[in-house]
C-alpha cells in the first residue's frame, strides 16, 4: 500500500520521455524479432518453393532463388504422385473443399441453432444438456475413433442395401460424406458452445416482441437472431474451418485413397519414398494446402478477435 | 378496446408463487397501472397477460374471450418493452410491420398502416433509419408505433419510460396519456414510478410480494390506502407514520403521541376512522400526507378537524415550489409540505397544524386502515 502510494508520488517526478522511448525500443524490438522467427519458415518455404531442385541441393536454404521458377508449383498441382496415382494435389485440395464447406456450415448452423434453444427455448434440464454438449469439448480425437468406425461401418451397411435395392447409396457410405459427419458431430460442442455464451446476451425481449408480432419458433430464429449474429458467426466459421481444414487424424482414419483429404495428400507426397526427394514440389503443396486458412484468417481475422472479446466480456 | 379480467390467477415458478391469487378487472379503455416495489410481480403478471408466461391457475379475459391457452400472437394485444426490443437489423419501417408481414398482410397494405402510424407518432422522417441510429426518445416511438400499428384490444406497457433522461420521460408521459384520450384504448402499465402511476391511470394495482394490496382510483389509493404498505409506498415525500394509543371510548376517544421532550400532542379522531373500532388504550398508527401538515395560518381554510402543535425544526429542505420541513415527532420523522418562501429555520421551535381531515388511522397488528 504505501510502496505503491511511493511509487505514485515518485512517478511524475522522473522524465517521463526517455522512460517511454526506452519502453518503445524495447516493445517493438521484441515485436520484430518474434516477427521475424515466426515468418521465416513461411519465408524459407516460399524461396524454396520458387527454385528448381538443384539449386536447393547445391546452395543454401537462406538464399533468394536464383533461377526463378512455377515448375514445383505445377508439379505440386497437376502432377506429383500421391502414393500410386501421379495427378498433383489438385484433387485432394477438391475432396477438401467439398468436406470443409458443408461440415463447417452445418456445425454452425446447427450450433446456432442449438445455442438458440438453450438461452430463448430453456426447458427443464437445459444446463444438463449444455453441460453433457460442452464435455464434447474436451473428448480427445483419439477415443472416438473405434466408435466412430462402428457407426460409419453401419452407415456403410445402409449404403449397400441401398445400393442393392435402388441402385444409389443417396449418400451413406461416402467418405467426403463420412468425414462431414465425424467434423459436425465433434464440431457442435464448440459451435454450441459459442452460440450459446453470444445468445445469452442477446436481449430475450426481442423474442418476446417477434412472439406477439406473430414469428414462429424458426421466423425469429432466422429473420431476428440469425441476422444479428455476424461476429459470433464468423468466429465460428474461422474456428471450424481452421479445424477441419487441418484435421488429418479423422481424415487418413476414414477416408483413404483417392477421397482423402488434402492434409493426408499432403503427408503422402512428403512421404514418398521412391526417387530424390522433390523439397521445393513439397513446399509448393504445403503452402497450397495452408493458403486457404491463412486467406480466412486475412479477410475475417479481426472479426475474430472481436467476436472472441465480445463473447467473453459480456458473456 | 375491450375489458380486461383477471380473477384468482396463481403463477408458480417450481417451489416459488410469484403471484398468490389475482383479481383485477378494467373497464374498456381504462388504463391499468401495476405497480409495487422490485420483485413485487408485476412485470410478471403482465407477461401473463401477454401470453409470455404461463399461468398456474385462474383465467384471463380479454373482452370477455378466456385468452389462458392462447398464443401471444393470437391475443390481440401489443406490447412495449422496456427496452424497447426494436429489431436492429431491420429499419424503422421493417420493425413497425414486421407483425403485419408476420400475419401475411399485403405489402402495399402494410406501407398504408406504416405510414399512417408514423404520421400519428411524427417519425416519418425516420422510417428508413436502423434502430441504432436514433435517439432514446425516438426508439420509445419507434416501438410504440409497433405496438399501435396493430390496433390491438389491449395494451401492454413494461415500464416504457425508465430508460429515459428526466425531462424526455416527463414529455413522454404526457404524450403517452395524450394518446390514450385520442384512441381510447385499454392500457395496462408497469411501472416503479409513482408520479407515473398517478399521473396516468384511471386504476391502479399495487403489488406486494405477489399479492394485490389495493386496487383503485389514484384519489383513493393516494388518499385512502387500504394498509400501512400502499400508504408508505405511494406519495413522494412518503406518508408521516407516526405511533400512537387511544384514549377514551364510545365516541369520546382520542388519538395521543407521546413525544420524548415536548407534551404529548393529543388529536381527536380521524374522520375518515371509524371510531366505534377504537378500544381504550389500543395502539394505533397515526399517518398523515406531508401536504396536510402545515403553518398554522396557511392551513386550508376548508379542513373541518385541525390541530395544532409545537415541534422542532430539524431540516429544511427548499424543493422550489414547496419547501419540507423536518420535524421529529415521537422519535420519528415528521415532515411537513410549506409554501416556498416559509420563514421556518433550523432549530427554531415552530406551531404545526395538522389538517385531520386528511389524516388515516392504522392497526399495527394487522397494518390495515381502521
Amino acid at each position: 500500500m504505501t510502496v505503491a502510494a511511493d511509487a505514485l508520488m515518485a512517478a511524475p517526478a522522473r522524465k517521463p520521455t526517455r522512460h517511454s522511448m526506452t519502453t518503445r525500443v524495447v516493445i517493438y524490438g521484441l515485436l520484430i524479432v518474434f516477427a521475424i522467427v515466426y515468418l521465416m519458415p513461411l519465408v524459407v518455404m516460399v524461396m524454396t518453393s520458387l527454385k528448381p531442385l538443384q539449386e536447393i541441393t547445391g546452395g543454401n536454404m537462406f538464399y533468394l532463388p536464383h533461377d526463378l521458377s512455377f515448375e514445383p508449383w505445377k508439379k505440386a498441382w497437376g502432377t506429383a504422385c500421391v502414393g500410386l496415382t501421379c495427378a498433383g494435389i489438385k484433387g485432394y485440395v477438391w475432396n477438401s473443399v467439398r468436406m470443409v464447406v458443408p461440415a463447417v456450415l452445418i456445425s454452425s448452423l446447427l450450433g446456432a441453432l442449438n445455442g438458440y434453444v438453450l438461452t430463448k427455448w430453456r426447458f427443464p434440464g437445459h444446463k444438463l444438456v449444455f453441460g453433457m454438449m460442452l464435455f464434447a469439448c474436451f473428448i480427445p480425437f483419439q477415443s472416438v475413433l473405434i466408435p466412430m468406425a462402428t457407426i460409419l461401418g453401419k452407415l456403410g451397411g445402409i449404403g449397400q442395401t441401398l445400393i442393392d435395392a435402388t441402385g444409389y447409396s443417396f449418400g451413406f457410405g461416402d467418405p467426403t460424406v463420412n468425414l462431414v459427419l465425424v467434423h459436425v458431430v465433434y464440431g457442435l460442442g464448440f459451435t454450441t458452445l459459442f452460440f450459446r455464451n453470444y445468445y445469452e446476451t442477446f436481449p430475450t425481449e426481442l423474442v418476446k416482441a417477434a412472439q406477439i408480432d406473430g414469428a414462429s419458433f424458426f421466423q425469429i430464429f432466422r429473420r431476428i437472431l440469425l441476422p444479428n449474429s455476424a461476429p459470433i458467426f464468423i468466429v465460428t466459421v474461422i474456428y471450424q474451418f481452421t479445424n477441419i481444414w487441418n484435421d488429418f487424424l479423422f481424415g487418413s482414419t476414414f477416408a483413404a485413397g483417392d477421397s482423402s483429404p488434402m492434409t493426408v495428400a499432403l503427408y503422402n507426397i512428403v512421404n514418398t519414398s521412391t526417387g530424390v526427394i522433390e523439397y521445393n514440389v513439397n513446399m509448393a503443396a504445403a503452402i497450397i494446402a495452408a493458403a486457404p486458412t491463412l486467406v480466412v484468417y486475412i479477410l475475417a481475422g479481426r472479426y475474430f478477435v472481436r467476436g472472441l472479446m465480445a463473447g467473453a466480456v459480456k458473456g | 378496446m375491450a375489458t380486461l379480467e383477471i380473477s384468482a390467477l396463481r403463477k408458480r415458478f417450481a417451489t416459488l408463487e410469484v403471484l398468490k391469487g389475482i383479481d383485477i378487472s378494467l373497464e374498456e379503455g381504462g388504463f391499468l397501472v401495476l405497480i409495487g416495489p422490485s420483485g413485487c410481480g408485476k412485470s410478471t403478471l403482465l407477461n401473463t397477460i401477454a401470453g409470455l408466461e404461463s399461468i398456474s391457475s385462474g383465467e384471463i379475459r380479454i373482452g370477455g374471450q378466456v385468452v389462458n391457452d392462447l398464443h401471444p400472437s393470437k391475443r390481440d394485444i401489443a406490447m412495449v418493452f422496456q427496452s424497447y426490443a426494436l429489431y436492429p437489423n431491420m429499419s424503422v419501417a421493417e420493425n413497425i410491420a414486421f407483425g403485419m408481414e408476420m400475419r401475411g398482410v399485403p405489402k402495399a397494405e402494410r406501407e398504408k398502416a406504416v405510414a399512417g402510424v408514423a404520421r400519428t407518432l411524427q417519425i416519418e422522417h425516420l422510417l428508413s433509419r436502423r434502430p441504432s441510429q436514433l435517439s432514446g426518445g425516438q426508439r420509445q416511438r419507434v416501438a410504440m408505433g409497433r405496438a399501435l400499428v396493430r390496433k390491438p384490444r389491449v395494451f401492454l406497457f413494461d415500464e416504457p419510460l425508465s430508460n429515459l433522461d428526466a425531462k424526455l420521460r416527463v414529455d413522454m408521459r404526457v404524450e403517452i396519456k395524450r394518446l390514450h384520450q385520442q384512441t381510447g384504448t385499454t392500457i395496462v402499465y408497469v411501472t416503479h414510478d409513482q408520479i407515473e402511476a398517478m399521473t396516468l391511470a384511471t386504476k391502479i394495482a399495487v403489488l406486494k410480494d405477489g399479492e394485490l394490496q389495493q386496487v383503485g382510483s389514484p384519489y383513493e389509493i393516494y388518499n385512502s390506502p387500504s394498509n400501512l404498505f400502499v400508504a408508505d409506498f405511494m406519495g413522494s415525500p412518503a406518508m408521516n407514520l407516526l405511533e400512537g394509543k387511544v384514549t377514551g371510548a364510545n365516541g369520546a376517544s382520542r388519538i395521543v403521541i407521546d413525544r420524548r421532550d415536548h407534551p404529548p400532542i393529543v388529536l381527536p379522531v380521524p374522520t375518515s376512522a371509524d371510531a366505534a373500532k377504537l378500544a381504550d388504550g389500543a395502539k394505533v398508527i397515526f399517518g398523515i400526507r406531508p401536504e396536510a401538515v402545515n403553518d398554522t395560518e396557511s392551513m386550508d381554510r376548508n379542513a373541518k378537524s385541525v390541530s395544532t402543535f409545537e415541534a422542532k425544526v430539524e431540516l429544511v429542505e427548499p424543493a422550489g415550489s414547496d419547501t419540507y420541513v423536518v420535524t421529529n415527532a415521537a422519535g420519528k420523522v415528521l415532515t411537513a409540505r410549506m409554501r416556498a418562501d416559509t420563514q421556518v429555520r433550523v432549530g427554531e421551535t415552530h406551531s404545526f397544524a395538522f389538517n385531520l381531515d386528511r389524516a388515516v388511522l392504522f392497526d399495527p397488528e394487522t397494518s390495515r386502515r381502521i
